[in-house]
């Protein structure tokens, strides 16, 4: 599963992808993910990041990190690899 | 290094142009402190969830109701609603402002006397009160509002056995322009049945009729409603005195006044819909003063407002069970209070509030309680910020009818805490227990054992 490679995110976390022009708002945690999987890293490398920088449990992390994933699926901003 | 504070990813699709004039807040308080007491601090104490009720606004509201009648009018008196929220300690916060007890039920009245009410200023309205019951109110001197023929005429017939005059209303019934009409309970004005049961009480010359007394609505939003009502009562007090030479002594309008909370499908917010204390006040004293009465004969004006009194001063604290995702992509936050000890759910979108610091991003929720049961809904939607697993929230509005209303169903009753002048926390009502409940319960021996 990829970011779609034209989403453009602003630092603010104003989020817009082009091919559907919607635009979405993202809080922060939500925009440093976001960032971390332009950027191509793995799922399990942006869990570790979140939980070695917030005060989290490592449950709590990955039932957040999975939902946000399926959110972004809902709203096509992701797409699964091609294999 | 200091971790960050953790907040759940969230993403907000941004949808411009709706139709919304008011658009939609986005920036909320955290409400950690109900008057100076933690509400963290109140969970870890009394538990969750929690009804937490404060004191001071109690006290607060009261007066200014009371300014805003006694400035408009000489002699004002109110009386403690049991049903709105009959927890003694509340009802007593109530009496000591010098609120007599309006009581709809045996059980209520007892309450009262057991309080501490005396017989002579407690109200008895309803539709039920049994023999033993009237012959009480009787022997007590309360001030029996009669309802219906049937109680008119149980009242003659104990009349001579109790040996005593009771002291009588008739609660009138009446169009006052609002839909619905309210004429199950009581006379009705206009047909002239409550002319029918004056005469009645006045010719039979058997109890004294001291009172008239009228109830229109409930959550009612418009002021001059009660203008029509108390114009309507004051020209049947002034026509009992003009064909029986016989003085009314008070006008009782009932409650129902409105409180700060949203109706469900209202337009505006509870809190600039709903009519101000003046604003009744206004409507009901200008109908009384203008109808005729002599300046020194005018008539005790009673209240038995009760929600617009106590609604304000209630909270309900909560914990966050679970969060999930429908299947549509919304939240969906399951508390651990659901309609079982919030009734008034059903009728109000309630405010509800997180009870920690958030940043000022937000998602649209339903708000679920812990029932297995799918009526059990707390919000249908919903704008609050992410909320985790063991995370608290304060539901503002629902001192009134709550603590009456609500059901062991399910689940058991939580504690009731009483914030006082000082903010100090009591305990007002325990929380159930099972050995609470259990112990109305009886088993048959037969049904005792069993093997699996």
């Amino acid at each position: 599963m990829n970011l779609k490679k034209n989403i453009a995110l602003s630092d603010s976390g104003f989020l817009f992808n082009p091919s559907s022009g919607d635009s979405y708002s993202v809080n922060p945690i939500g925009i440093e993910i976001i960032k971390m999987m332009k950027e191509g890293r793995s799922n399990k490398d942006i869990s570790k990041h979140i939980l070695e920088n917030y005060a989290v449990d490592e449950a709590t992390v990955e039932k957040d990190y999975y939902d946000f994933l399926k959110m972004l699926e809902q709203h096509k901003l992701i797409q699964k690899d091609e294999q | 290094m200091k971790k960050q504070q953790y907040e759940r990813p969230v993403i907000q699709k941004l949808n411009t142009g709706l139709m919304n004039k008011f658009g939609t807040k986005t920036e909320y308080s955290p409400v950690t402190h109900i008057d100076d007491v933690g509400v963290k601090d109140l969970i870890n104490e009394f538990g969750s969830p929690l009804f937490v009720i404060s004191e001071k606004t109690i006290r607060d509201t009261y007066a200014s109701a009371n300014r805003a009648f006694k400035t408009r009018y000489p002699k004002v008196q109110f009386a403690w609603s049991y049903k709105t929220n009959y927890m003694n300690a509340v009802c007593n916060v109530y009496h000591q402002m010098g609120s007599w007890g309006e009581v709809v039920s045996g059980f209520e009245y007892q309450k009262a006397l057991k309080n501490g009410v005396p017989g002579n200023k407690i109200i008895f309205n309803g539709p039920d009160k049994t023999i033993d019951e009237l012959k009480s109110a009787i022997e007590n001197d309360s001030l029996i509002h009669i309802d219906h023929l049937d109680e008119l005429y149980t009242i003659i017939e104990l009349v001579d056995e109790v040996k005593k005059r009771p002291r009588v209303a008739i609660r009138v019934n009446m169009d006052t322009g609002i839909y619905p009409m309210w004429d199950r309970f009581g006379f009705n004005y206009e047909n002239g049945q409550a002319w029918d049961a004056i005469n009645k009480i006045i010719l039979t010359d058997k109890m004294d009729l001291v009172g008239l007394h009228c109830h229109i609505g409930t959550f009612m939003l418009a002021p001059s409603a009660y203008g029509i009502a108390a114009s309507k009562l004051s020209e049947l007090a002034l026509g009992i005195q003009k064909k029986y030479d016989k003085k009314i002594q008070y006008i009782d309008m009932g409650g129902g006044f409105a409180s700060k909370n949203t109706l469900k499908g209202s337009y505006l917010q509870g809190v600039d819909a709903s009519p101000t204390f003046d604003e009744f006040a206004e409507a009901i004293t200008t109908s009384i003063l203008n109808a005729g009465f002599v300046e020194d004969e005018l008539p005790l004006l009673i209240l038995e407002t009760g929600r617009a009194l106590i609604d304000d001063a209630g909270y309900l604290l909560g914990s966050v069970i679970s969060n999930k995702r429908l299947s549509d992509g919304r939240r969906a936050t399951i508390l651990d209070f659901g309609v079982n000890v919030m009734f008034t759910s059903f009728w109000y979108d309630h405010k509800v509030s997180p009870a920690q610091e958030f940043s000022q991003y937000t998602e649209d929720a339903v708000l679920y309680g812990p029932l297995c049961m799918n009526i059990d809904v707390v919000r249908e939607n919903v704008t609050l910020p992410p909320l985790k697993k063991g995370d608290h929230v304060v539901v503002h509005t629902v001192g009134a009818y709550n603590m009456t209303q609500w059901m062991q169903f399910i689940a058991l009753r939580p504690a009731v805490v009483l914030i006082d002048l000082d903010n100090k926390p009591h305990v007002i009502r325990k929380r159930e227990t099972l050995e609470s409940i259990d112990a109305n319960e009886q088993l048959p021996s037969y049904l005792k054992d069993f093997k699996l």
